[in-house]
């Protein structure tokens, strides 16, 4: 399945591009969205380490299985306020 | 209610929405833009929010905050985009009929805020670089 995901602040700058798209066996699981996607884009490796995955619009534990449409985004530390 | 907006705050407006006549306390925060941080000048920063899990994650703040004070009314609003020093960027205003409940609440609401709330800060720094601000272990 391919995963379309959203990328936000200083991860956006390293990827130089608002969304990353991942291809992934069927069953995998948001750990493995982030091997990927360090592999795909080592740049983006160290943030990566530091950063929250969210599917629809929600922390999503490692383990969690993603699915082909759900909205995914990689969410750098956060520092509004 | 929660909002985010590209527009100033007015503060004032958010302070009035919350007073009621069962809430003898008022208490409103006001997150503005600093000039100096950890010794090096800012002249500006930029907000970039995850719209759609922000406002998500600030109404549950709000649920969470309302289930553990008896808060009358509670208003919080984060501004995005360009704001020069000075400027507002975040405001909690929350009513409670006492004041030691509305200050506990309002400080859980912002401290909630910051821990959870997609939204990003850029610092444009004095000498004309930038650098998005991602607390925690330089990487």
């Amino acid at each position: 399945m391919t995963v379309t995901v959203r990328l936000f602040a200083r991860a956006r700058d390293l990827a130089g591009a608002d969304t990353l798209c991942v291809e992934l066996p069927a069953g995998a699981t948001a750990a493995d969205l982030r091997r990927r996607l360090a592999a795909q884009c080592p740049r983006l490796a160290p943030l990566l380490e530091r950063s929250a995955l969210a599917v629809d619009e929600e922390f999503a534990d490692e383990a969690q299985p993603l699915r082909e449409g759900s909205e995914i985004a990689l969410l750098p530390p956060v520092s509004g306020g | 209610m929660i909002r985010l907006t590209k527009e100033p705050i007015d503060y004032h407006a958010l302070t009035e929405a919350v007073r009621l006549p069962a809430c003898g306390a008022v208490v409103t925060f006001l997150g503005t833009v600093r000039d100096l941080t950890d010794g090096r000048v800012t002249v500006a920063l930029d907000y970039e929010a995850y719209p759609g899990m922000a406002e998500k994650k600030m109404a549950e703040i709000e649920r969470e905050t309302r289930q553990r004070w008896p808060v009358g009314e509670m208003m919080m609003v984060h501004r995005l985009g360009h704001l020069d020093i000075g400027e507002v960027s975040v405001a909690v205003a929350v009513s409670c009929p006492h004041r030691a409940q509305a200050f506990e609440a309002c400080r859980h609401a912002i401290d909630r805020f910051k821990e959870l709330v997609p939204i990003w800060k850029k610092e444009n720094w004095a000498d004309g670089s930038t650098e998005w601000v991602h607390p925690g272990a330089e990487s």
